[in-house]
Parts: C-alpha cells; structure tokens; sequence
C-alpha cells in the first residue's frame, strides 16, 4: 500500500526545507503519525529533531499536527491517520503552537 | 587594505556587517535565518570564510548552520546533540535533582588548528566537538561527568555553557564557564576536567566559596598570554594569573561590578573592556547613562567611556558573548545591546558610534579582521 500524503510546514521550517508551504510525501504501508514523519525526515533530514525528538520520537511540546478540523497531536503516532489525509484530500498540517504575548 | 567584518546574532535572526579598515562605512546584510533565535556565530580562525551559527527555536529546536562563502549563503549542518550515556540529573531551580536535557546550543569555538574542528558549549551545561564541519557531534562528557554535575543548577537564564577559551599555545588546554557551575579547565584535550573556582566568592550560594555554584558570566583572554584569565562573574570582576589555579578581585573603582560582558584590547594584554549593569535586579546601565570601563592596568584602576555613547535614558542590557575586539592596529571594540544597538569604537574605545540602531535584541557580537 502507498500513499501520498500533502504535509503543511510552518514557515520556520519551510524557511529550513525551501519550500513556499507544502511537501508530498509518499510511503508505503500503513499511514500512520510515524509513519508519515519518518518518510518526511527521509524526505527532509533538515527536518530530524525539530519535529519529534531525535532519540524518543516524541512530538516536540510547542509543535501541534491537525488535519482535518481535529486535533491529532495527542493520538497515538501508530494510529492510522484520517483516510481523507491518507487518500491525499486533505492536507496534514505540522503547526507551531500559538505563543501568548 | 584590511577589512571587518561583524557577526551579529539577535533574537530574530543573524546580522553580518562589513567595512574597511577605515570602519566608517558599514554595509549591513541580513536578516539570516529571520525569526529564528541565533544565539551565536562565529567564524574559524583559520579559513575565515567557513562561519558556523547557532540558531534554535523554543518550538522547532535546534539548528547549526555553517557557511563556507564568508556568510553569502549556507547550509544545515547536524543538529543531533545526544549526551553521552545516561545523563543523570542536576538541581533544579527548587533544589531537585532534574535530569539533563539537551535545550540549545549558546556558544561556538571554532578550532585554532582546523576550520572542520568546532567545540559547542551547550545548555543543559555540557561541551560538544565536532571533527567533520558540524555535521556529527560528541560530547567531552569528562566535564559532565567529573563529578560536581549533580550539584551544579541554572541561573536564571538556564544552565548554559557559554564561554569556551582554547590556549593558543597549548592545544589539549582549555577553559569554560558554566552559568551556574562556575569556570573549569582541561589539559588533555577534554578528557578530564578541574573546577577552577578559588577565590571567588558569591554571597547569593549557601557556601560563598564552595567549589561550584559560582555564577561566572563570562571569560576573556588575551592570546598571548593565556594563562592570565579575566571573568565577569554574576557580581565581581575577577583575574587569574595561574590560569584559574586562583582568582582575585580587581572590580576596583567601578561603580557596579556586575554585569555580563568582559574583552581585552587586541595589542595590550592589560587593558580590559567591561559594561557595568546596575544590578541582579536591574538589568541596565546605572541613571541610564551607558558606559563601557576600561582598565588599562589589568584591572582595578578603571575609567568610563562615554564619548558617544547615550548618557540618559539608556536602559538596555549588554549581554555575555556581545563584546568582540577586532585586531587592526588601533584596536576596534564592539558590543552590542538588548535594545537592538551596536556601537563600535575605532579607537580602542575612546569614542563611541552606532552602527544600527533598531536591530531585534542583540544576543552575541564576533568579528573578524580580514586581509
């Protein structure tokens, strides 16, 4: 099974990558969270460490992931993402978090 | 005919200014990495185009980045900074043992012997080299692991490795400084590691002169003579002439003893440079006048610079890496400030010019004398 999937970037991180706003992003098996992250960071090794901690994985605290109308950065990264956002229909969007001030 | 150049790192991202030997004329280029914190840059001693800068985000982390065209452009480099082993913890601000957490990188070293060779002094307090450019780091983690570590605790602005000092004339010897650990020392490349602390004395530790805790703000050197050290401390001007074996005091005359930065001119190895700051508690210029001090005897004996420089209303900060010198004939000084001004001197500090004036606020200033 693959899949494309459209991954929007904050600016920090377009800025890094040299992109306007998004990237595709194939990957095989099945679309999870992780999946889609380790594909993206293959993609863009710029991007290691400033998404997810490099040696735990986890989703850095100020960095949230929505798609489609929800909030995903609490679900498990082994959950299947919403099939509007494995089918390519709905982008998956990596958001620094609002800060207050 | 020589040339300058200036590199500045802000909160918003990172500033090279350029001029001639003359250093009237500056051209300002920037901003690089625009909204990105660059807590510092700085250029290799020996092929001074290769410039590394530190650049993080409290959201996205960390980022090195490193430049091979003097800062024309530039590429990522490695931004993995794993400690070695299992780290461990140190005090909190409340007293508890908090486990070592990698936060950003504060202070860069180029090597003096390779452009490829670089030390990162990094917050949580621990000192990283990289052999290959920056693309791959290790810990020197002898310093970590020497044994007071699980003692040492962050100042208020975190518990950074800010100062790295290499001894020209001697490769395996060098200096750091912890906020708030205090100064320590290795001469064996990095291996192993001395807390290098006595005589100083800090009334805000329940041990004024206990071996670590003090909260050293900055070190300085001058290369010639690299066992005499000078250190900005929280409160305190001090100096070693046993390279850090003993400290004494030399605040002397100055109206204040605190503050941040601390510089020696490029040709006299006993004139100092320092920015006295009202207080712990005040971060500013005292009756908002703000006055560089310089000694021109190694310390105590110190006069204030003003020429120049705005002597009312000035409540800005001067923070620890902004303070270079460059090493033309009449020595250049530089610092920059947390109102976003650089001033600079080119006349080892006898007047005073702005360079810029409205920058984001100014984190470190470095510059490079070119041919």
């Amino acid at each position: 099974m693959t899949a494309t999937i459209l991954v929007e970037l904050p600016s920090s991180l377009c800025a890094l990558v040299g992109v306007d706003r998004e990237v595709l992003v194939s990957l095989s098996g099945s679309p999870t969270q992780r999946s889609l992250l380790d594909a993206l960071e293959a993609d863009f090794p710029m991007l290691r460490g400033m998404i997810r901690d490099y040696a735990s994985k986890k989703r850095r605290p100020f960095v949230r992931f929505f798609a489609c109308e929800q909030d995903l950065s609490h679900c498990s990264p082994d959950q299947l993402l919403p099939k509007p956002v494995a089918e390519g229909r709905e982008v998956f969007m990596v958001v620094g978090a609002i800060a207050g001030g | 005919m020589s040339r300058v150049r200036l590199l500045l790192g802000t909160r918003k991202g990172a500033f090279i200014l350029t001029a001639d030997g003359a250093r009237r004329d500056w051209a300002v280029a920037g901003p690089f990495f625009p909204g990105w914190e660059i807590f510092h840059l700085k250029g290799s001693p020996v092929d001074p185009d290769r410039i590394y800068a530190s650049q993080s985000s409290s959201w996205f982390g960390q980022v090195i980045q490193r430049s091979d065209d003097g800062g024309r452009s530039w590429n990522v480099v490695g931004n993995q900074f794993s400690y070695d082993g299992v780290p461990g913890t140190h005090q909190w601000y409340d007293g508890t043992p908090h486990p070592w957490e990698f936060k950003r990188v504060w202070h860069i070293e180029p090597s003096l012997a390779s452009p490829d060779t670089l030390y990162a002094g990094v917050e949580d307090a621990a000192l990283f080299q990289s052999s290959d450019g920056g693309q791959t780091w290790q810990e020197l983690s002898g310093l970590r692991k020497h044994g007071t570590g699980p003692a040492w605790q962050p100042g208020a602005g975190g518990m950074c490795l800010h100062s790295v000092l290499l001894d020209p004339s001697n490769s395996q010897r060098m200096f750091i400084a912890i906020s708030a650990a205090g100064a320590f020392r290795t001469d064996d490349g990095g291996e192993s590691w001395l807390p290098i602390n006595r005589g100083l004395h800090s009334a805000y530790i329940p041990n004024p002169t206990a071996e670590v805790g003090h909260c050293v703000h900055h070190l300085a050197m001058h290369p010639s003579r690299p066992s005499t050290l000078f250190m900005q401390k929280h409160w305190d001007v001090m100096r070693s002439d046993d390279a850090g074996n003993s400290w004494h005091e030399i605040s002397g005359n100055l109206p204040t003893d605190f503050g941040f930065v601390i510089d020696v001119h490029a040709h006299e190895p006993e004139t100092l440079y320092v920015v006295p700051i009202k207080s712990d508690a005040e971060h500013f210029p005292i009756d908002g006048q703000l006055r560089v001090y310089r000694s021109r005897s190694g310390g105590n004996d110190w006069e204030p610079l003003t020429n120049g420089l705005p002597q009312s209303n000035c409540y800005v900060n001067v923070l620890r890496d902004a303070m270079a010198v460059d090493s033309l004939d009449s020595c250049g000084v530089y610092f920059g400030t947390t109102g976003g001004q650089v001033y600079a001197s080119a006349d080892a500090g006898d007047s005073w010019s702005p360079l810029v004036h409205d920058l984001p606020a100014v984190l470190s200033v470095e510059v490079q004398t070119l041919p």
